[in-house]
């Protein structure tokens, strides 16, 4: 049993975009045919996407955070957008856990759009079916590439290392590791879909400094050295 | 959610149908054991053809909500996991045996083909319609649980949307039955009538409560949920789109509270006073035309009532499309 993932670390993530360029760049380009956009340059443009960064303010003014957050299909171990489905289009690899539409045997019904809480589905408005995160299904598979480029395209892209790929089911991965030791979460956990995607949260760097670190708590006079020193050599210039 | 207007017509139209040739089947049923005066087989033949145009009327409805209509048949594949393949699967099913139950009236098969408990004559319709009839609740489980079987969409993920479909189908079905009674001008009507009349109450309650549960739904997911950030105050200020997306266009219905209260209003008066009103003027005045009335008031009632309820239900990914940039 495998289970590939993403594990995006909010922490880094600068919300540039470039997973989502990347990924749209990749995934565009491939045997699936591309992901159509309408009115590109026009007004009211909008397109599919596999993977989108959304932002978040935390806080009221001044007190405020900004959350980049990119958000594409988890590939849930327990996704409820597949047995909805009445073709079969939608379905979960056995051997690597990733979720998958069929292109060929989408009838366009948007019921999985529906059994998905994350949003994560989009229906291409000129091919009619429905699309959704691939984790480069055709790239990561690929063995004529070299290993390290058989990733997904948006982690590849990512400027900041944001978002770490593997498998979260191998307990020593890089992905299991990082969840495991940096607080990774999973998104809504409340429905019990157990996203396979993990995010690891933001948080702040803080040197913890004790008050007996700067006063000696063993002095019993509590007089600290008072000494003027003019010049001559001092204990910490011999020492160094 | 967004209401398409696809499914609003399926829903409704297959509900009518569906009602319809319950009506028919409880008639001739009424009309075995002497409670109602016998018709002849034409009047079962002819409302089983109009309950199978609706039939197929909502069939034809439902195309439009495809992407790829040419593939349609695929849909039937996964009847073990999907309602919305039992869907597709239970209702050809009862257009068929619809059909063959007015077939089996309009050639005349209604000789006896056995005697139960020397009293009970069963012939070829009543062993059809029997199926049909079976195959008709199937369908309105299964076309209620597309929806109800969303977990997601907490507003309809109760039994009460089965009862509703349910009680919404007989409603109109019997309607439909008394204004084709008064249209060809049996004396079928007040049964019909009354029969409607109390789904119709029946449907208020169940609708009433569906409402009331909904406006006190407290839905398990929020905003922190969604991103997973602790903190009693998130907003957002990007979406990943400018302009919309599937998301925005799927998921919200873009009307405001006031449309959605009117339209509520609108569909409380339409399908519950309006035609109980006047199928009573009807039976008090003995009109042939305001059945007719009665239903078609009911049934346009239905599609704002169709359409109020899928704008109602609110799901979770909608957490994520607050605001634009
Ligand atoms: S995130 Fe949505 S689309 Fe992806 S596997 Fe989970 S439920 Fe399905
Ligand atoms: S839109 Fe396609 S993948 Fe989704 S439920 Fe319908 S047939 Fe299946």
């Amino acid at each position: 049993m495998s289970q590939l993932a993403l594990v995006i670390d909010l922490n880094v993530c600068v919300g540039c975009h470039a997973c989502v360029t990347s990924c749209k760049q990749w995934n565009t380009s491939g045997w699936a045919g591309p992901l159509v956009d309408e009115n590109p340059y026009d007004a009211d443009p909008t397109g599919t996407f596999f993977n989108r960064v959304q932002t978040f303010e935390v806080g009221t003014f001044p007190d405020t955070e900004t959350v980049h957050f990119p958000k594409s299909c988890l590939h849930c171990e327990d996704p409820p957008c597949v047995p909805v489905c009445p073709t079969g289009a939608s379905h979960k690899r056995a051997d690597n856990g990733i979720v998958l539409v069929d292109y060929d045997k989408c009838i366009g019904c948007k019921y999985c759009s529906w059994a998905c809480p994350y949003g994560a589905r989009e229906v291409d408005e000129q091919q009619k079916v429905m699309k959704k995160c691939t984790l480069c299904i055709d790239r990561i598979t690929d063995l004529t590439l070299p290993e390290r480029e058989r990733k997904p395209a948006c982690v590849l892209a990512c400027p900041t290392s944001a978002r770490l790929f593997g498998d979260v089911q191998d307990p020593d991965s890089e992905v299991s590791i990082a969840i495991r030791e940096r607080g990774g979460y999973q998104l809504m956990p409340e429905w019990g879909t157990k996203p396979a995607n993990h995010y690891l949260p933001r948080r702040k760097t803080r040197i913890y400094i004790d008050p007996e670190e700067l006063i000696r708590a063993d002095n019993p006079l509590r007089k600290e050295d008072l000494t003027t020193y003019s010049g001559e050599e001092t204990l910490d210039d011999v020492t160094w | 959610m967004h209401p398409a207007f696809s499914v609003i017509f399926l829903t409704t139209l297959i509900g009518a149908g569906q009602g319809l040739f319950l009506a028919l089947y409880t008639g001739q049923i009424y009309a075995l054991a002497n409670l109602l005066p016998a018709q002849g087989d034409e009047f079962y033949a002819f409302g089983s053809l109009v309950a199978l145009a609706l039939l197929v009327g909502g069939l034809i409805a439902s195309f439009f909500h495809l992407g790829r209509p040419e593939r349609a048949w695929r849909a039937a594949a996964r009847w073990r996991t999907s309602w919305l393949s039992r869907e597709v699967l239970v209702l050809p099913l009862v257009m068929a045996l619809v059909f063959a139950y007015g077939l089996a009236h309009w050639t005349g098969h209604t000789q006896p083909l056995f005697t139960l408990g020397n009293w009970l004559a069963v012939d070829a319709t009543l062993l059809i319609g029997l199926a049909a009839t079976l195959a008709v609740f199937a369908l309105f489980v299964c076309t209620a649980m597309v929806y109800a079987g969303v977990r997601f969409l907490e507003e309809w993920c109760s039994p009460l949307t089965v009862v509703n479909f349910t009680l919404f189908g007989l409603a109109s079905g019997f309607m439909l039955a008394a204004a084709y009674s008064a249209f060809i001008g049996n004396q079928l009507v007040a049964f019909f009538g009354t029969w409607s009349v109390i789904f119709t109450v029946i449907a208020l309650v169940s609708r009433f409560a569906s409402l009331t549960r909904n406006a006190h739904l407290r839905h398990k997911s929020t905003v922190q949920s969604a991103i997973g950030v602790r903190h009693q105050t998130v907003s957002q200020k990007a979406q990943g789109a400018t302009a919309g997306s599937f998301n925005t266009r799927e998921f919200f219905h873009g009307r405001s509270a006031g449309t959605l209260r009117t339209v509520r209003l609108l569909f409380l008066f339409l399908v519950f006073p309006l035609p109980m009103l006047l199928i009573g003027a009807a039976y008090a005045t003995q009109s042939p035309t305001l059945p007719i009335v009665a239903f078609a008031v009911q049934y346009l009632g239905l599609l704002f009532e169709r359409w109020y309820f899928f704008a109602e239900a609110r799901h979770p990914q909608n957490l994520y499309y607050q605001s634009v940039a």
